[in-house]
Parts: C-alpha cells; structure tokens; sequence
C-alpha cells in the first residue's frame, strides 16, 4: 500500500501530525522497542522557531469531553541547536528504523517551522534547504503575525504572500498546515497552493478553553498557564473530516488529513474525502503505536 | 537496585489481565495486573486505562490515561494504588479480577540507590506513597519510614510498607501534623541520610525546603498533569532551577530537589 507524495515513495499512508510524537524522547523510553515497531511512514517534527522557546507555563494541560486542550507553547531548542544536536540523531534514527525491519528507504523527515514573519519563515526554510536529512518543509502558520496580531494562515492574502517568499527560496517540497480557526478553511487552501506549496495538511487544534475548578461567578480563571489553547481527540474528529472534505474539493495539490483519526476507519474517512495521507496525533498520546495499527488495519482492509 | 535491571517499555501498550483488587482501608484500593513485562526500576510508573467504558463518564471523560507509579513488583505481578479522585480513577477503582486493562510502561527515569554509608529516609503522603513500596523492598541497609495521611482512613494506607512511622492531618494517627514534623525530627537525629518522597506538592515542597536547607541530597517523585508519559506532549512541564522546563515524564518522575526550584501545584493531574 505504498504511496506516492510530493516525490517521496512512503510505505503507507500513516504519518503523525507535528508536534504529537518525539522521536528522540521516545527512543529514550522505549530504546530498541520504538525502531522495531516505528508506527509512520515519515515524521514530522516538531515546530522548529528561529530562537528557542520554553514554552507556556504550566498546566499546559486540560482533558476535555472527548479530547484534550492543550496550551505547550511550542517548545523546541531553535534553529541553531536543531540543526546541530536534534537532525543528526533523527537521521541516525529514522535510517535506524528502516534497517532494523523490512527493507526499505529510511523514514523521511518532515521538518515543521514557525516564523512570526515571511522573513522569519524565509530563513528556517532557506535553513533546511541544502540539508539531505530533510525531506521536506512544513509550515506552521498558525501563528500571529508580530505587527498585526491575526494569525497568518487565517488570512488568504498574507498566507500567499508568505508561502510565495519561502517558495522563492527552497526546492524542497511545502506543506502548508492550515489552521482551522478560519472563516474559510478552503481559500486558505487555494491561497496556500496559489503562492506554490506542494501540499497542505489539516486540520491543526481548534481554538478552546477551560476553566479552573471551583472559580466563582464573575472570578473565573482560565485554567491554562498559556489562558487558552487548542482541542484535538475525537471531539474534533467531525469539523476535520468536513474541513479535508472542503479543501480536497477545492485544490489539486495533495492533502494531509488528520483530527481526531483513532482508527482505520476514520483514517479511510479522510482519504475517502480525498486525503493522499492521514495524520494520527492526540491517539498517539494514548497508545504511542497507534499509528502502526491504524496503518496496518488499513492494509488489510486495501487487501481486501 | 533492580534484580533484572530495568528494560525499556515495550513500544505500545499492552493489554493486561487484573488478577485482584484489594481494599486498603476505606479509601485506598490496590489493583494488581498479570504482568510478563520488563521489571520496573522503583520509581518508574504505568499509563493505565480500562479496557472497557473508558470514557462516557462525568463529562464524557475519561479519555487520557492516567499515571501511576508501580507500586510493587512479583513475579508476573505488578500492583498500583488507587484512590478515586475522578472519572478516572473511579472507572479504573471499580475493576475486578477478569477485567482488562490496558497499560503502557515501565516509564521514566526511578530513584537511585543511595551512597554508601547513607541511610536512607522515605517521605511519603497520601497515595503517594506507592512508588516508596517498591523502593523499600529494593533497598538494602539502613532505611526509615515515614507516611503521612489526611485523616484516620486513610492512614490505612500505612499497610503498604513496612515499619512505617505515621502522621495525620487530623491526629486521628501518629504523629499530629504533617509528615515533615517526623522529617525534622530524623535529620536532628542524623543528617548523613538520603531522603526518598512521594506525595502532594505541599509536602514534596516542605521536604525540598528542609532538605535544601541542610544540604540533604533528597531524589523527588514529581506528579504532573500528562497526556502520554512518553515525552511527546509536552504536557507535564516543571519549572528547572536553571531555567526552562523539565518534563516529568521523561526527565523524571524522580527528579533531585536541586535541580527543582519552587514546587507549586501548578500541573495537576487528569484525574
């Protein structure tokens, strides 16, 4: 059930949405085991910026009706120290992977970055570009623009300007990561293809919040460190499957479906909608091999 | 510490069988699970969910795992404390012999035996003490006690361990007062001593406090709010001394109270 995206050959259809699985950490908690049973098809790290960040203050955490919110902050080392210390493990990992089981090519990586500018987002992907390890650029554009404090990738005509200036400056293939907190999920779509991504992936977290216990009538505290954050799991799973549907319907460019995707089922929703390939996230918090069960029941069913 | 050594989780979580489910007093229940994994460092904890009906409780939860610390260790056995706190851990309370549960682990960094020559003091409060269990029947030499419980119910607890001296909140056990009062007695006695705690952020800060204080190395098991217990959320962050977050997950539970700064109870957990 190989599957063709953007150039690269993947084994199936199975990857996981960034930010929802640390190869390295896992590694750490499952040494030789994570290789063996390596659940996707390619991954995709975490969101990368150009200078590090801590991430939110604590609870960064709240478990939902059917889901989880979560408020991280998008922890991560910054360009610098990913490309030094994180790449080379993930590549020895994710070629790792490959030679411990079937024969096939090493896992490809999908790096994922954030900027807060086009100029930002210019420099992380022109980073990345002359980098083998790297089999692709994603961008994060669920992020604020620093002068107009709207998020990028919820405005058509700035997400295509932006995707137009980091396109001038790679050839490696784009993904586009829509946001969902949008009035218009597809003409992002089309903004995002328009200035030449290669590919566009959704949905990422919906926009939510919760309170702290006990608060009294006129004194509620949100409940996160970070104030709000964003809910995925299975209560999102209905708003994806309609948001794929919309954005596969508009663009010709492969879509990456993900939201809520516990099972086989669910991941064949999406590709039934016109998903080339889906995205297991908050599920893996859950079971970490998630991702290699929805993958294998998918192969099985294609067997059929 | 361990007789086999600590081996990595299997990756994936793996269905178990409950083989009992015992009371402990009135509030405590301890779940014990056919078990054929990697032994577990004392210390280390499982992500537990059942098999069946996990989720569709008070509001629609649970839907995360939750964590708990292995609280003792047979062969083929591995046994965890309970309390119920929560949709949660009532769902996982409400088990019995037959049922499945599905468990992720051993995970996360345990405690550390301690230097020669240092006897070793163990600090535990409420249901944490649990991961103490496993630490006192791997611990060899000289070794103190010390459980403190909110009221006389749960001071039932105190069966967990054994030779354990007791404090309660309400003074219905032991010592009145919290469990820190028999601490500071302890390290009057002897400060040459490593101390081992588990319990609610208050105590675990109290012990910090103390320990710092008299240049006590103390090795904490941290609680956090976390949504996988394998370090990819990024949910169970702790602020480091030195800046920056830990992640209890991976980076602990059991973390030295010098790398922590303040402990607050900022993180709390699904329950």
């Amino acid at each position: 059930m190989s599957v063709e995206f953007c150039g690269l050959e993947l084994a199936h259809p199975v990857i996981n949405g960034s930010g929802t699985f640390d190869a390295i950490a896992a590694r750490r908690a499952f040494g030789e085991n994570l290789l063996d049973g390596f659940p996707f098809a390619a991954y995709v790290s975490k969101t990368i910026t150009l200078k590090e960040r801590a991430g939110n203050p604590p609870p960064r955490l709240w478990e939902a009706s059917g889901g989880l919110i979560n408020s991280i902050g998008l922890p991560n080392k910054g360009l610098e120290r990913y490309m030094s210390e994180d790449l080379p493990e993930l590549a020895r990992l994710l070629s790792a992977v490959a030679s411990s089981g079937r024969e096939q090519a090493p896992v490809p990586l999908i790096t994922n970055v954030m900027g807060s500018s086009a100029a930002e987002f210019a420099a992380l992907v022109e980073a990345c570009d002359g980098l083998q390890e790297i089999a692709a650029v994603e961008l994060n554009v669920s992020c604020p623009n620093v002068r107009t404090g709207l998020d990028i990738g919820a405005d058509p005509r700035q997400l295509e300007d932006v995707v137009r200036v980091v396109r001038a400056v790679s050839a490696k293939p784009l993904i586009v990561k829509l946001t969902p907190n949008t009035a218009d999920v597809s003409a992002c779509a089309q903004a995002a293809q328009d200035g030449g991504a290669d590919a566009v992936s959704l949905i990422n977290t919906l926009r939510a919040m919760a309170l702290s216990p006990g608060g009294l009538p006129g004194r509620a505290r949100p409940w996160l460190g970070g104030g709000s954050g964003g809910l995925s799991g299975p209560a999102v799973r209905a708003i994806a499957l309609a948001q794929v549907a919309a954005v596969a319907a508009r663009v010709e460019i492969p879509v990456i479906g993900m939201g809520g995707v516990q099972s086989a089922a669910h991941a064949s929703d999406l590709i039934d909608v016109g998903a080339t390939l889906v995205a297991v996230g908050t599920e893996s918090f859950r079971d970490p091999a998630a991702g290699a069960r929805i993958a294998r029941a998918l192969q099985r069913a294609g067997a059929d | 510490m361990s007789a086999h050594g600590p081996g990595p989780a299997p990756f994936g979580r793996r269905l178990l069988t409950v083989t009992g489910m015992q009371a402990l007093g009135d509030v405590y229940r301890v779940l014990t699970v056919a078990d054929d994994g990697p032994d577990p460092a004392p210390g280390q904890f499982a992500m537990l969910a059942a098999a069946e009906r996990w989720g569709g409780g008070e509001d629609e939860r649970p839907y995360l795992p939750r964590a708990f610390s292995i609280a003792r260790r047979k062969p083929g056995e591995s046994q965890f404390l309970l309390e119920d706190v929560g949709p949660g851990t009532r769902r996982l309370c409400e088990l019995g012999e037959g049922d499945q549960l599905w468990v992720l682990g051993p995970l996360g960094v345990g405690f550390r035996a301690p230097e020669a020559g240092r006897r070793a003091i163990l600090v535990g409060g409420g249901v944490g003490i649990a991961p103490l269990a496993l630490l006192q029947d791997r611990l060899q030499g000289d070794q103190t006690v010390l459980l403190g419980f909110r009221d006389g119910a749960r001071s039932a607890g105190r069966e967990l361990l054994r030779d354990a001296a007791v404090a309660s909140d309400d003074g219905s056990a032991g010592h009145h007062g919290p469990v820190t009062g028999l601490l500071l007695v302890e390290l009057e006695r002897d400060q040459h001593a490593v101390v081992y705690a588990c319990g609610p952020a208050a105590m675990l800060e109290a012990v910090r406090a103390i320990c710092a204080e008299r240049g006590v190395p103390a090795q904490l098991a941290l609680e956090a709010g976390m949504a996988c217990g394998f370090g990819a959320c990024f949910g169970c962050a702790v602020p480091r001394r030195a800046g920056g977050y830990l992640r209890v997950c991976v980076d602990g539970p059991v973390i030295d109270a010098g790398e922590l700064d303040r402990i607050d109870e900022h993180a709390g957990a699904p329950a």
